[in-house]
């Protein structure tokens, strides 16, 4: 690990001034960050540490009733927060279905959503990438590529973005809240991380300096609570990060689907909206058919970036389960494994 | 630069010096103040063995700067036990088998009183197995640890912690 100088502001303001100098970088729970600085992939010269700016730490109802969730918010205190998880079922599953206990506690909301990929030639400084070094290469392209995306990538970077949280609340139109030296500004989550193209290394529409504050879900966001889920295909039951997954949240009135929100995760570099498949659904019957329909519309656009073709499929069944699971209705409780293809039945053996 | 921390470790009040602000709370306690029993296994965030609790939430003490710890209340292995009385969890862990080589055992216990503390898993084993996934156990010894949780959540939910403390020890 680089060293680093170390400030911990106490305002909002302060925070901002201190990260405005080059190579400083803002400390949140330091799960992914401290990560990628021991592995010498992050080398911030400053840590602006942000964990005591007691106005980032609050959830509150405003007055248009969308919900405000300040940047310092922990994963887990989020996913358990009972009115939160009634109201948004399917971000507290993704929530749950995230890491670990343990990293749950630390990890907090502006952290989550800001994480870099887990592409392993990304955090193998030995290796050629483009996004940790621009024109360097990619690795990635004739290497292990398994896990890579199907959506949105580019001869220049073929990355995934690995949050869980990221997919539901793209699903449900959340805003994220920045604040810069120029003031505060407002940039949906679907804008908010950019797809590669030719400038990998600039993942998201932030500028240098700027602080994520909060994230806001719109008051319509509430209208599926009972009808929300996410589901996770991994590699291991728990744990582990998606190989692809869905959020899907539905109205369904007199027979027919009113309103209709599906998004994808592990397909792309950022959370993936499909906008397509939510318009074919409006005013369709529920039931796979409908929902095969509209998975086949959401990858339609899909292609391999190297071994990982069978993605594309696993990605079309993966929304069809969330959007029949999302029909079944929202359960009473979160289930045993949150977002997990195994177990439906609750303390049931996943594997008995 | 150096920089100066204060922290409550096991009950006790730390003033501590950093002189290098890389530190993390694992290195801190078992390099700098001799709490070896936290354990380092992979020292990223992917086995647990580093698990502490901080204001009494479980994390992995390897990702978590010092610096960023201050004021803290730590609570580690060794601040467990009351004397020479074992807490629940450790009297559970040895009654059912809990361990094997005994490397990941620390981080296993820890986080298993913070699973209780959280008291979302009740008494529902499928519950327990996914809020331990964050502890590796390369004896795999999962089974005696899913046991030893829920007894431990037993002994403690029942408040006769001493009677099996003393049974085990
Ligand atoms: C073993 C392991 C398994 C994991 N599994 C999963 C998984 O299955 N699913 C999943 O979604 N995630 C997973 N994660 C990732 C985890 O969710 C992230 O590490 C965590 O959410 C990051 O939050 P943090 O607060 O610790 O961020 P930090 O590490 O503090 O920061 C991360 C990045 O965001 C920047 N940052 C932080 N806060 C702000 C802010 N407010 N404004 C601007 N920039 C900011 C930092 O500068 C840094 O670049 C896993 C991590 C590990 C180590
Ligand atoms: S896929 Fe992207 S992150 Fe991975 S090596 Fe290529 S450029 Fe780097
Ligand atoms: S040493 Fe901290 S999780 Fe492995
Ligand atoms: S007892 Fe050996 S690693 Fe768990």
């Amino acid at each position: 690990m680089n060293r680093f100088d170390y400030v911990r502001p106490t305002s909002l303001a302060e925070a901002v001034a201190a990260a405005a100098m080059p190579g400083a970088a803002y400390l949140a729970g330091g799960t992914n960050l401290l990560d990628l600085m021991k592995g010498g992939v992050a080398r911030p010269e400053r840590l602006v540490d942000i964990t005591r700016l007691p106005e980032l730490n609050r959830v509150e109802r405003l007055d248009d009733g969308s919900l405000r969730v300040g940047a310092l918010v922990r994963n887990a205190d989020l996913a358990h927060d009972q009115a939160f998880a009634a109201t948004y079922p399917a971000v507290a599953e993704a929530l749950l279905s995230g890491a670990s206990a343990q990293l749950r506690n630390a990890a907090t909301v502006g952290g989550n959503i800001m994480q870099r990929t887990r592409c392993s030639y990304f955090y193998d400084t030995a290796s050629a990438c483009n996004r940790r070094e621009l024109g360097s290469g990619c690795d990635a392209l004739a290497g292990e590529n398994r896990h890579h995306a199907v959506l949105g990538w580019s001869p220049a970077c073929i990355a995934t973005h690995p949050s869980d949280f990221c997919v539901p609340l793209v699903a449900l139109d959340a805003v994220v809240e920045i604040e810069g030296s120029k003031g505060r500004r407002h940039v949906t989550l679907e804008e908010f991380h950019r797809l590669p193209g030719e400038a990998p290394q600039r993942e998201t529409v932030l500028e240098p300096g700027e602080l994520v504050v909060a994230v806001r879900l719109p008051a319509e966001a509430s209208a599926f609570a009972s009808h929300a889920r996410y589901l996770k295909l991994r590699e291991r039951t728990s744990y582990a990060f998606a190989v692809v997954s869905a959020a899907a949240a539905l109205v369904v009135e007199g027979g027919r689907i009113r309103q209709a929100r599906l998004a994808l995760g592990g397909v792309a570099a950022k959370p993936w909206r499909a906008r397509a498949a939510e318009a074919a659904l409006l005013g369709a019957e529920p039931g796979e058919a409908a929902y095969a329909g509209a998975a086949a519309l959401a990858l339609a656009e899909a292609k391999p970036s190297g071994d990982n073709g069978f993605k594309i499929e696993l990605a079309r069944r993966v929304a069809v389960r969330a959007l029949s699971l999302a029909e079944a209705g929202t359960p009473a409780r979160l289930p045993a494994l949150p977002a997990s293809v195994f177990a439906s039945t609750t303390g049931a053996r996943h594997d008995a | 630069m150096s920089l100066s921390i204060s922290l409550t470790i096991n009950g006790e009040q730390r003033d501590v010096e950093l002189d290098d602000p890389r530190v993390t709370l694992l290195d801190l306690l078992r390099e700098r103040l001799d709490l070896t029993g936290t354990k380092k296994g992979c020292d990223r965030g992917q086995c647990g063995a580093c698990t502490v609790l901080v204001d009494g939430r479980r994390v992995n003490s390897c990702l978590a700067l010092a610096a960023s710890q201050d004021g803290a209340e730590i609570l580690t292995i060794e601040g467990l036990a009351q004397g020479e009385t074992l807490h629940p969890v450790q009297a559970a862990f040895i009654a059912h088998d809990g361990f094997q080589c005994g490397f990941c055992t620390p981080g296993q216990i820890m986080s298993a009183v913070g699973l209780i503390g959280e008291g979302q898993a009740g008494d529902d084993p499928e519950r327990i197995r996914e809020a331990m996934s964050g502890n590796l156990c390369r004896c795999a010894a999962y089974g005696g640890i899913v046991e030893a949780v829920l007894e431990a959540q037993r002994t403690i939910a029942a408040g006769n912690g001493a009677d099996t403390r003393r049974d085990a020890a």
